[in-house]
């Protein structure tokens, strides 16, 4: 019950939204914006609960709920949770309160249909990590594209429209690739469960799993983003308003590395394997191409946009190490970029909201007015970069070493990557927080308010726990992960 | 088979007594119009709904399982009663969205008749056992639709759809009627039973007429279903046409068309499937390419919904493609989703009226999730449903279609068909886009008939929430793909 109700709430609070708050004036958006933040944190905190009750001795699937629904086709309404979406389903639930904080006056335009899209989005999102019927899976995985299609088209910037498109058209015809490969496995195996196809998938022959793997690659590789089907992502993200980028750096991307580890790697072992290399090339050349690109930037959130880009890089180079550290290090470096770039983003949204400008140039000396946020925004850049004691460098750790094990090459050169990040990371650091105050605008800008400063607070906490002190984390994945691996042995 | 096929017994009469009321109903409608000339539209519309809602019911108490009647012409089964239901439902969704229009045209009493003698043939076609019922059914229904197409007589455009949606139908017939003398002429008989027999043992070995037939009555159908390439009509026809009319068009036509083709298809030719497989593909692929590209540049609403239309048809015959039980139940799923979805977006297109005149072009729709909210986010729906994205109904009618064409070792039809439903996804959301990203044109009118309301209000509900209650039209269909490919 607990994961339906996860999946509902946020739908009923949109429910109450459009029922209950009338028309289009001030007091009706405020009643939106209190609904839908009330909403998230009944979610977030229900959410806690499942970590709560998590067992992590085991890597079966817990807070299962299985009913019939697609009678005589075996599609279930089937739900549960393991050490991997656990974390995933919890770093969505956290982000979104945040989320909504941080759109509370920077969306003035509709906004109860914003927040009912966000809803809608945290509801389908929510499902995408819980489903455990491939169905179900495909319904939420799809479904989040309307909510987010309209989300960047009607409050994005200028060129919404061109990266509304392009978002759409990207993902749905990646998913639908996806859609052909599940079906697939469902009339050789007759089952849509997921936990069934993991046992029972690995027995394809291996032409077989090649073609169903790179259905699903066309699929994860765009969500992820890797190169080259990245291209998507810098327009959304430069044209999303803030909300929307955090979302889409903090979790959308997530659901890309993990349909990986739910699909690909335990059902496809074989096709994995072989398409290791491929991988590996592709998240190489997407941290070194994509950092050397971040470089040349001269909007911020385009260059955190692209660093985006890159550090799922290390994520995919991770999942295919089909070693522990690997494997564990990516999915804490999902975490650790959920956070760090979402928080990035929440950055660029605070001085946006000032100065209404994302050009790097217009900045410079910004320390001088806003201390506070000088001294929370270097420490994110640090741990973009992956200083240790911030959740960054453990995820970027874990995977280095993890990639040593598998492939000193790939490991070298992801490891240039990390130099580039903290070299552009820093710079773009420089020229906006650091120097001279060269244009006056930058004066008249006020300190961070204290709604500023809440959405900040928590985010910080986590990424120093998961810096120090990451050991709930591992013991909680440790089952899963461990099977995992076993699985995907040859 | 429960009697013998040469009697024409009494109970043949009752397993026909939805047609039989509904052929008389009409009649007797027509016979108090004429006497009374009842211009109050409002009783017409509730004696039309009335006229249907008894024949669903009874359709329910007529059907007393598989029969064969009147001389083996007709046959009522479990497929033939879920289709028929399926069109009542077309064709009361149409009357309640032609309520407003109807008022302003001034003839509402035709309109409803017509409709009613259309449905009546539908009806009929669905009940098929026999080439020759066949035809006639066809045309019973086709001529009341070349004068619905006509409708508005006052209108150029109208006329103009009218004609050539006849002269185009004639020759579609023409070549159907051909087809079915050649397979008469080389089978010697038009019974659907016999001919299943006689193909059955023929297996491989069947006459080359009999091919030729088969493949001029396909042609036939596709012209009926608006399949490419013989969709030219589609598009001038389903503009020209008032929109209510289109409405009717785009559903309870389509339904029958293509309960009728299965039925053929599964019964009479089914021992053929090898010879009739590769022409079904064929006409699939090109309707889903034709549907997804030839829309992109559309400007006009009603015009951008046939291409559309084409596109679905497309994937409908997939699901006839697979040629197996599964795929007789995505093709009646597919129709089942498809009947609200399009109804809704031409009620929604009836939505379209600035200072009383109905505007139809895409453009006219800028802003409108800020001039009309509610109307924006119900066009919205069914775009999104019909380009097939979870969780709308939409996304589930082409899941069983793609599901019936991957079982049947089919799967590049498969990959074809998502690669076009993702083109032709450019397109609807383009129209979401317009409404809601651009700056708002003139609003509509904000008065709109409450029949036309409740329409599309149930269309939309359908269309949303089909997937928390899916397994009614499962079940059903299940039973008529069984029935027919027993």
């Amino acid at each position: 019950m607990m994961l339906t109700a996860l999946i509902l709430l946020p739908l009923l609070g949109a429910l109450i939204i459009m029922l209950f708050a009338h028309g289009e004036n001030e007091r009706s958006a405020d009643e939106a914006r209190y609904i839908a933040l009330f909403t998230t944190c009944i979610t977030f905190l229900v959410s806690i609960f499942t970590w709560v009750g998590f067992n992590g001795g085991t890597a079966d699937f817990q807070f299962v709920e299985k009913h019939e629904w697609f009678v005589g086709f075996n599609i279930n309404y089937y739900l549960g949770l393991d050490g991997i979406s656990l974390f995933m389903l919890l770093l969505t639930t956290f982000l979104m309160p945040i989320c909504i904080l941080c759109s509370w006056e920077s969306i003035q335009t509709r906004v109860r249909a914003f927040m009912v899209s966000f809803l809608l989005l945290e509801s389908m999102v929510i499902g995408v990590f819980c489903a455990l019927d491939a169905v179900m899976f495909y319904l939420f995985f799809e479904g989040m594209l309307i909510p987010m299609y309209l989300i960047i088209g009607i409050w994005g910037g200028k060129q919404r429209i061109y990266a509304a498109y392009k978002f759409f058209l990207y993902t749905f015809a990646g998913s639908v690739l996806f859609l052909v490969a599940i079906l697939y496995l469902y009339f050789t195996f007759g089952t849509m469960s997921i936990p069934d196809l993991m046992k029972l998938a690995p027995q394809l022959a291996l032409p077989v799993q090649q073609w169903l793997f790179l259905a699903m690659l066309a699929s994860f590789a765009v969500k992820v983003p890797m190169w080259p089907v990245h291209t998507w992502l810098p327009d959304a993200h430069v044209q999303a308003p803030t909300a929307g980028s955090v979302i889409l750096a903090g979790i959308l991307l997530k659901m890309g590395a993990y349909g990986f580890l739910r699909f690909s790697l335990p059902m496809l072992p074989g096709a994995s394997h072989y398409f290791a290399p491929l991988i590996f090339s592709l998240s190489v050349i997407a941290v070194i191409y994509t950092s050397l690109v971040a470089l040349m930037q001269q909007d911020m959130k385009k260059l955190i946009a692209y660093s985006s880009v890159a550090h799922m890089g290390f994520v995919t180079i991770g999942i295919f190490t089909f070693n522990m550290q690997g494997i564990e290090g990516a999915i804490i470096q999902m975490i650790s970029h959920g956070l760090v770039s979402g928080a990035l983003f929440l950055c660029v949204g605070v001085v946006y909201d000032r100065l209404h400008t994302r050009e790097i140039v217009r900045y410079g000396g910004v320390v001088n007015v806003m201390p506070k946020y000088a001294a929370i925004f270097m420490f994110f850049t640090l741990a973009a970069v992956g200083l240790p004691s911030t959740s960054g460098f453990v995820g970027e750790f874990l995977v280095l070493l993890g990639a040593f094990k598998a492939n000193t090459w790939v490991a070298f050169l992801a490891t240039s990557g990390v130099v580039l990040g903290a070299a552009y990371m820093l710079w773009l650091y420089r020229r906006v927080v650091f120097g001279e105050i060269v244009h006056d605008d930058v004066r008249t800008m006020k300190e961070m308010t204290a709604r500023e400063m809440t959405f900040f607070v928590p985010i910080v906490l986590l990424v120093v726990w998961i810096g120090l002190y990451p050991k709930p984390y591992f013991s909680a994945m440790e089952a899963s992960v461990t099977q995992l691996i076993k699985q995907v042995k040859p | 088979m429960t009697q013998a096929m040469g009697d024409i017994h009494l109970s043949s009469y009752t397993a026909l007594m939805p047609e039989l009321y509904l052929g008389t109903a009409a009649l007797i409608l027509l016979l108090y119009c004429v006497y009374n000339n009842p211009r109050a539209n409002g009783a017409l519309l509730f004696l039309g709904l009335l006229v249907l809602g008894i024949a669903a019911i009874l359709i329910h108490h007529a059907f007393g399982g598989t029969r064969l009647v009147m001389n083996g012409m007709f046959i009522t089964d479990s497929f033939s009663v879920l289709v028929k239901y399926l069109l009542l439902l077309a064709g009361a969704l149409a009357l309640l969205l032609s309520a407003g229009w109807l008022k302003e045209e001034g003839r509402p009493f035709e309109f409803v008749l017509l409709m009613l003698l259309s449905l009546l043939g539908m009806m009929l076609m669905v009940s098929a056992a026999d080439l020759l019922a066949l035809y006639l059914a066809l045309e019973m229904s086709s001529l009341a639709l070349y004068v619905l197409a006509s409708f508005a007589r006052d209108d150029a455009k109208s006329s103009e759809a009218g004609l050539k949606y006849f002269v185009l139908g004639a020759l579609a017939s023409g070549m159907l009627l051909f087809g079915i003398s050649l397979v008469y002429g080389f089978a010697g008989t038009t019974s659907f039973q016999s001919l299943s027999e006689l193909f059955t043992t023929a297996g491989a070995a069947v006459s080359r007429g009999v091919i030729v037939g088969l493949i001029l009555i396909l042609i036939g159908f596709c012209f009926k279903v608006s399949a490419a390439p013989f969709h030219m009509w589609t598009p001038d026809v389903y503009e020209g046409a008032p929109t209510p009319v289109t409405a009717f068009f785009a559903t309870a036509p389509k339904l029958a068309a293509f309960a009728l083709l299965a039925r053929l298809l599964s019964q009479p030719f089914g021992a053929l499937a090898g010879q009739w497989q590769q022409v079904i593909i064929f006409v699939s692929v090109a309707s889903m390419i034709v549907g997804a590209l030839a829309a992109i540049m559309q400007t006009n609403i009603k015009r951008l919904l046939a291409y559309s239309s084409i596109g679905h048809a497309g994937f409908m015959l997939m699901g006839l493609a697979a040629a197996n039980t599964a795929g007789v139940q995505a093709l009646l799923i597919y129709l089942g989703v498809y009947i609200f979805m399009s109804a809704g977006a031409f009620g929604c297109v009836l939505l379209m009226r600035r200072h009383g005149q109905y505007v139809e072009e895409i453009k006219d729709l800028s802003g409108l999730a800020q001039t009309n909210p509610l109307g924006a986010l119900v066009f919205a729906i069914f775009m999104f449903s019909m380009a097939g994205i979870p969780p709308l109904a939409g996304f589930f009618g082409k899941l069983y279609v793609i599901w019936a064409a991957v079982g049947a070792g089919l799967a590049w039809l498969a990959v074809i068909g998502v690669i076009t439903s993702v083109i032709s996804g450019f397109y609807y959301i383009k129209i979401v886009k317009i409404m809601y990203f651009d700056e708002p044109a003139q609003p509509f009118d904000a008065a709109s008939p409450l029949p036309l309301r409740v329409a599309i209000a149930i269309s939309a509900a359908v269309t949303l929430l089909f997937f928390t209650v899916p397994t009614p039209l499962i079940t059903q269909t299940k039973m008529a793909a069984e029935a027919l490919l027993k």
